[in-house]
């Protein structure tokens, strides 16, 4: 296998951690069952908030010993491999991309599945996101772990309540379309601030795990929680982690602090320096990945580059542009850049936000004169800016 | 005053289909025409308009839609008095006679246009497509994904015909019947052809030419995809 991750890397063709686990994979098709087999095994999964949440809980139980992890977010089964059988750890947290988790639970029979959101993102690839939750609650009838869950997502809880055993936290949900019409029975799902119910019975479940002021509450009980990570966000992720962790046997306190501390994630909320602008890196994919960072970035004038792809890690189809509210950027100094920055200029321009274009990304930065600008890119524009530091 | 409404976001709005209604609205206000655009849920009476736009969505909540808009019945009644109506992708289903839904039997739909969705043995359509004909809104650039095919009544016209990508099926794409017009080209079709758009626009507003409008980027979008299509999926 390491053979083909240098080959892999070598040739250009990758970062060198999937090539290897896919031809290990063809070689021997069960190999992730004796991979898994006798391992303390978590999976993440979810639209927005994967990479994060694995690295937080990576975190959490890192403080009772070694944990395998897939950091570079290769998140289907041939990463799976990768990161396993390049570890002798007897603890791993895996994220798992969602259209790929029904499949991964029954192999790799983890002891704890998280599920942190479900919107639209990638339609090309993965069709409709009802769809996906229901594959989800499909693999998750005969699971014998625990669902670790956010029960404010009404499709999450759809899917999670077919798991025999689930503790549910509030995690948040800061983009709702998708779940307006009721996954159970298409009925109307009624929000009342963080509340939600629907006439057919599908309702929010009581959470074990919750925020509260610089708090997380657990089971009852509070732990100091202030996440390093910007965002209200992260605060979801990190209580899911949280949670998670306590399920899995860690001290709650020593589980927070350790969440706490995470700063660094692929990139993520890292800056660049181009040309003495300092430039903070943020990831945004999809529609509820930008509904979060517009409420990070509400209230501040910082200039802000965007930069779009359509490649086929970003969904060949950046209809999705027309579901963000950019009018929110508001007055704020914006350029327009990436490969698809033509679509998106046509997007800002019709959301009635001034402003100027430049293809190429590092020059878009360079073009503002300011000590720091915010650069939102979705997925292989973020990874050429991150990956060129 | 000119009204946009997007029907029933809730149901029908799964790839930025309100981007129409947007695209629609700016183009009138920057003509200096006053106009106005509403996203109308499917939890409220649908409101008069006079430019309808219906988007995609997926089999529940478009068969659910059907039923909401048949009971509403505004919808029906303002197509009768002419407002204009674009439907795209599951929008364009809802409009026809009848769809085919995943367990292999068929719904109805509002039977307002002439043709039939029927399931298809072929691969889900998903890509790039171009349009191509005489109209004065053609060609067309736009993104599919869908699995079944459409079928027209004789006599009903399609939008033109497919030069990259699937559409009906048949080698073209989308059907068009008076003052409806609906195509496979899903999403904010508007915003990468805005000579659709306008189009449109004239029809409801009844205007033979609208202004160009200044520092358009939808112009060099739409030649940038038409040229990008055919790189990204080989022609039929």
């Amino acid at each position: 296998m390491r053979v083909v991750n240098a080959a892999s890397r070598l040739t250009g063709r990758g970062r060198g951690t999937v090539a290897g686990g896919r031809v290990a994979l063809r070689v021997a098709p069960r190999l992730l069952d004796h991979l898994s087999c006798g391992l303390k095994l978590a999976l993440v999964s979810g639209t927005n908030g994967k990479t994060t949440t694995t690295a937080c809980l990576a975190a959490a139980l890192a403080t009772s010993g070694v944990v395998a992890t897939n950091a570079t977010g290769s998140n289907m089964l041939p990463g799976h491999v990768a990161a396993l059988g390049g570890s002798s750890a007897g603890t791993a947290v895996l994220e798992c991309d969602e259209v790929w988790l029904p499949r991964a639970i029954p192999v790799e029979c983890p002891s704890a599945v998280v599920l942190l959101n479900l919107s639209r993102d990638q339609l090309d690839r993965t069709a409709e996101v009802r769809h996906v939750a229901n594959a989800w609650a499909a693999s998750l009838v005969a699971y014998r772990g625990v669902c670790v869950a956010n029960a404010d997502d009404p499709l999450v809880v759809s899917a999670a309540q077919s798991a025999p055993c689930v503790a549910w936290f509030a995690g948040g949900l800061e983009f709702r379309q998708d779940a307006i019409a009721c996954p159970r029975c298409m009925g109307r799902v009624h929000f009342d601030d963080a509340d939600w119910r629907c006439e057919c019975g599908l309702a929010r479940p009581e959470p074990d795990a919750v925020l509260g002021d610089g708090t997380a509450i657990v089971d009852g009980t509070p732990v100091p929680f202030a996440v390093a990570l910007p965002g209200a966000f992260n605060l979801g992720n990190g209580l899911a982690a949280l949670l998670a962790a306590v399920r899995l046997g860690v001290d709650p306190a020593a589980a927070a602090a350790a969440i706490c501390a995470v700063r660094d994630v692929a990139g993520r909320f890292s800056e660049l320096d181009v040309d003495g602008t300092r430039a903070r890196l943020l990831l945004a994919k999809n529609p509820a990945g930008w509904s979060a960072l517009l409420e990070l970035l509400d209230g501040d004038d910082t200039p802000v580059v965007v930069a779009i792809n359509a490649r086929v890690a970003d969904g060949l189809d950046p209809s999705w542009l027309y579901d963000v509210a950019f009018e929110r950027l508001g007055a704020r100094r914006v350029v327009a850049t990436g490969e698809r920055w033509r679509d998106l200029s046509t997007r800002l321009f019709y959301a009635g936000v001034a402003h100027t274009t430049e293809p190429v990304p590092r020059r878009a930065i360079a073009s503002i004169d300011a000590d720091r600008v915010d650069v939102i890119a979705n997925y292989t524009a973020f990874a050429a800016l991150s990956g060129g530091r | 005053m000119l009204r946009v409404v997007t029907v029933y976001p809730d149901l029908l709005g799964t790839y930025g289909d309100r981007g129409n209604g947007i695209v629609l609205q700016r183009r009138a206000v920057l003509r200096g025409f006053d106009a106005v655009h509403d996203e109308a849920s499917s939890g409220e009476p649908l409101p008069v308009a006079d430019l309808y736009c219906i988007g995609g969505g997926e089999d529940g909540p478009q068969r659910l839609a059907v039923e909401r808009l048949e009971r509403d019945g505004t919808l029906r009644a303002s197509a009768a008095d002419g407002a204009v109506v674009l439907a795209v992708c599951a929008g364009l289903q809802v409009l026809g006679r009848s769809f085919a839904v995943a367990d292999g039997t068929r719904a109805d739909g509002l039977g307002l246009f002439g043709i039939d969705t029927v399931a298809s043995t072929e691969p889900r359509a998903v890509g790039e497509v171009v349009v191509d004909g005489a109209a004065r809104y053609l060609p067309l650039t736009g993104f599919e994904n869908h699995a079944a095919r459409t079928v027209r009544d004789e006599g009903i016209a399609p939008l033109g015909h497919v030069v990259v990508g699937v559409g009906n099926g048949d080698g073209t794409d989308g059907a068009l019947q008076g003052r409806l017009i609906g195509t496979y080209l899903h999403g904010p079709v508007l915003a990468r052809n805005p000579a659709l758009a306008d189009w449109l626009l004239a029809v409801a507003l009844d205007v033979l030419e609208l202004e160009p409008i200044d520092d358009d980027p939808s112009r060099a979008l739409h030649d940038e995809r038409l040229g990008a299509a055919g790189r990204a999926r080989p022609s039929r």
